[in-house]
């Protein structure tokens, strides 16, 4: 059934991602591809993926953007992935009940034995959260690694979605945004977490922390003159820089 | 947006297909259309062959087309399901019709049977224009010019169609001529407006809000999440031929509307059997324009996506 539930628990299962702290290195999209690549949503079609114009299923792309200009410009790196929307557009357009959000933890699916393959659902969503499987002829998207998060298989430390499980600076937070009372919920009320394109209505449960405004991005007036790069140290060094000095005539 | 053929054909000719079917029901109820086996017949098979023709497209286009009847399941809250089971359900009421205007076309049921069919006619039409302009993520579909240029377009070239067989089959209906032509007036019209529409506004929804650091400053993208294409930008990423659109559009009212209303009007002058060339050309040219009109409805469409993907609006 495409219609939203009627009832939710008010759990709300979702990912915080800090653009202060993501570094760009793509392991969670890397990891995202390798778990779900035998997960439920198994395969996730690549077409001549050691060919000149490799092309597959991601459902984690991490993009990279410049904010501002000059000292006070940033570059941010940006993971984006399906955010779970409470009002999801993706869900309701979907002709066969395919794509359904569910009430007990708000994770959106896709059943891809129901898919017709139409895309309307790709269009529907406005952050290009869905990839279509051109071999398998069906949608594909994010699960929140249901067959992590649930899976009594694995050692409780695991039960996290792959791309939570591998981010090597901790930039990644999953929780019940549900929840007021949640550590992910707080982390959101503390920093100031926001939603994408809120102007659109779609409710998105994932939120993003902004870069915070730290000392490495402050004013030209408050760093350190470049003189007091040079190296300085014991008489090795300053044997090294002596040389250095030397041969920079 | 991605202007995948099966698409536009799909939109063009059961447009028209239904607008044809729309016309010629109300018309017969009004008694303003007489029952004639050769003429009613070739309108029926006619109005039904571009309908199944643009269904069988649309179906074609689908991943799984042999899941394609489970999309009549979510009508409560999808128009594409709508408009599956409006296609569907009118097909019965359309042969009830057809085949009633022959012999019971003085009965009540046949009369039922014919608002049925141009009430679904309407509705599916509807239902098609609706699953463009209820997505937010495109700003150039969500407007309510593009319900309009459906409807007012799918009555337009179902107008000269039931004009071009009504003059081959010497069938009196007053005024279908100048009928065609208001219509291409109010088509036209409506495309205009819709192009200054969407010259005009943007999405609400910017680079700045798609990421969040508007409050840094102007966002611009760095590096892509990948080195080649992939769905998103097959699919949503479509720029070519946009800047071509201007004298597309032109192309579009000039061989679209312009062509067929002068060559309507012609036909007005006409013996009935001479003039049904000029005005089954008309039905042909506007077509043709219909579908370079259909090719920029969609390329023209900008989905909020590509703000992640460079673009500076959507």
């Amino acid at each position: 059934m495409t219609s939203l539930p009627d009832r939710v628990s008010g759990k709300q299962l979702g990912l915080v991602i800090d653009l202060d702290t993501c570094v760009g290195c793509h392991a969670c999209a890397v990891s995202c591809k390798q778990w779900n690549a035998g997960g439920v949503s198994a395969p996730l079609t690549d077409f001549e993926p050691y060919g000149a114009e490799p092309s597959g299923v991601w459902f984690n792309r991490v993009h990279s953007f410049e904010a501002g200009d000059g000292v006070d410009g940033r570059t941010v790196h940006f993971p984006k992935s399906c955010l779970h929307c409470a009002e999801p557009a993706c869900v309701t357009v979907c002709p066969t009940g395919a794509s359904y959000k569910r009430a007990e933890d708000g994770i959106v699916l896709v059943n891809e034995d129901l898919c017709i393959g139409c895309k309307l659902c790709s269009w529907a969503c406005p952050y290009g959260a869905r990839e279509f499987d051109d071999d398998a002829g069906v949608m594909k998207k994010c699960t929140l690694c249901i067959d992590r998060i649930y899976n009594e298989h694995l050692p409780e430390a695991e039960r996290l979605p792959a791309c939570v499980a591998s981010c090597p600076s901790g930039a990644r937070h999953f929780g019940d945004l549900g929840d007021p009372s949640s550590d992910v919920s707080k982390l959101v009320a503390e920093r100031g977490g926001f939603d994408l394109m809120p102007e659109l209505g779609y409710r998105p449960v994932n939120k993003y922390l902004p870069p915070r405004r730290g000392a490495h991005c402050g004013s030209v007036a408050g760093r350190a003159p470049a003189d007091a790069l040079v190296p300085t140290g014991d008489a090795a060094s300053k044997l090294l820089s002596w040389l250095d000095r030397l041969l920079s005539r | 947006m991605h202007p995948a053929l099966s698409v536009i054909v799909f939109t063009v000719l059961s447009g028209a297909g239904y607008g044809l079917l729309f016309l010629a029901a109300i018309l017969a109820i009004g008694g303003v259309l007489p029952a004639a086996f050769w003429f009613d017949g070739c309108v029926a098979v006619l109005a039904l062959a571009m309908i199944s023709i643009g269904l069988s497209s649309s179906v074609l286009h689908l991943g799984r087309p042999e899941r394609a009847w489970r999309a009549m399941s979510q009508w409560r809250s999808s128009w594409l399901s709508r408009e599956g089971v409006t296609a569907l359900v009118c097909y019965p009421a359309a042969l009830m019709f057809a085949t009633g205007w022959l012999w019971w076309a003085d009965s009540m049921w046949w009369r039922l049977a014919a608002a049925i069919t141009a009430v679904l006619a309407a509705a599916t039409v509807a239902c098609t224009a609706m699953i463009y302009a209820s997505l937010k993520p495109v700003h150039q579909w969500r407007s309510a010019w593009v319900p309009a240029a459906y409807g007012v377009l799918a009555l337009y070239s179902g107008c000269l169609w039931l004009d071009a067989l009504r003059l081959g089959f010497d069938v009196p209906v007053p005024h279908l001529n100048l009928a065609a032509v208001a219509l291409a007036l109010a088509g036209a019209g409506i495309k205009i407006a819709y192009w200054r529409h969407i010259e005009r506004t943007r999405s609400p929804a910017t680079p700045e809000s798609a990421t969040g650091l508007g409050h840094i400053g102007k966002v611009r993208m760095l590096d892509p999440p990948h080195t080649q294409e992939n769905y998103l930008l097959r699919e949503m990423g479509f720029k070519i031929g946009r800047k071509h659109r201007r004298k597309l559009r032109r192309i579009c009212i000039g061989l679209g509307f312009a062509a067929p209303a002068l060559l309507v009007l012609i036909a007005d002058f006409l013996a009935p059997t001479a003039a049904a060339a000029p005005a089954l050309l008309a039905a042909l040219l506007a077509m043709a324009g219909l579908l370079i009109e259909r090719w920029l409805f969609f390329a023209e469409a900008r989905h909020t996506v590509s703000l992640y993907y460079g673009a500076e609006a959507a």
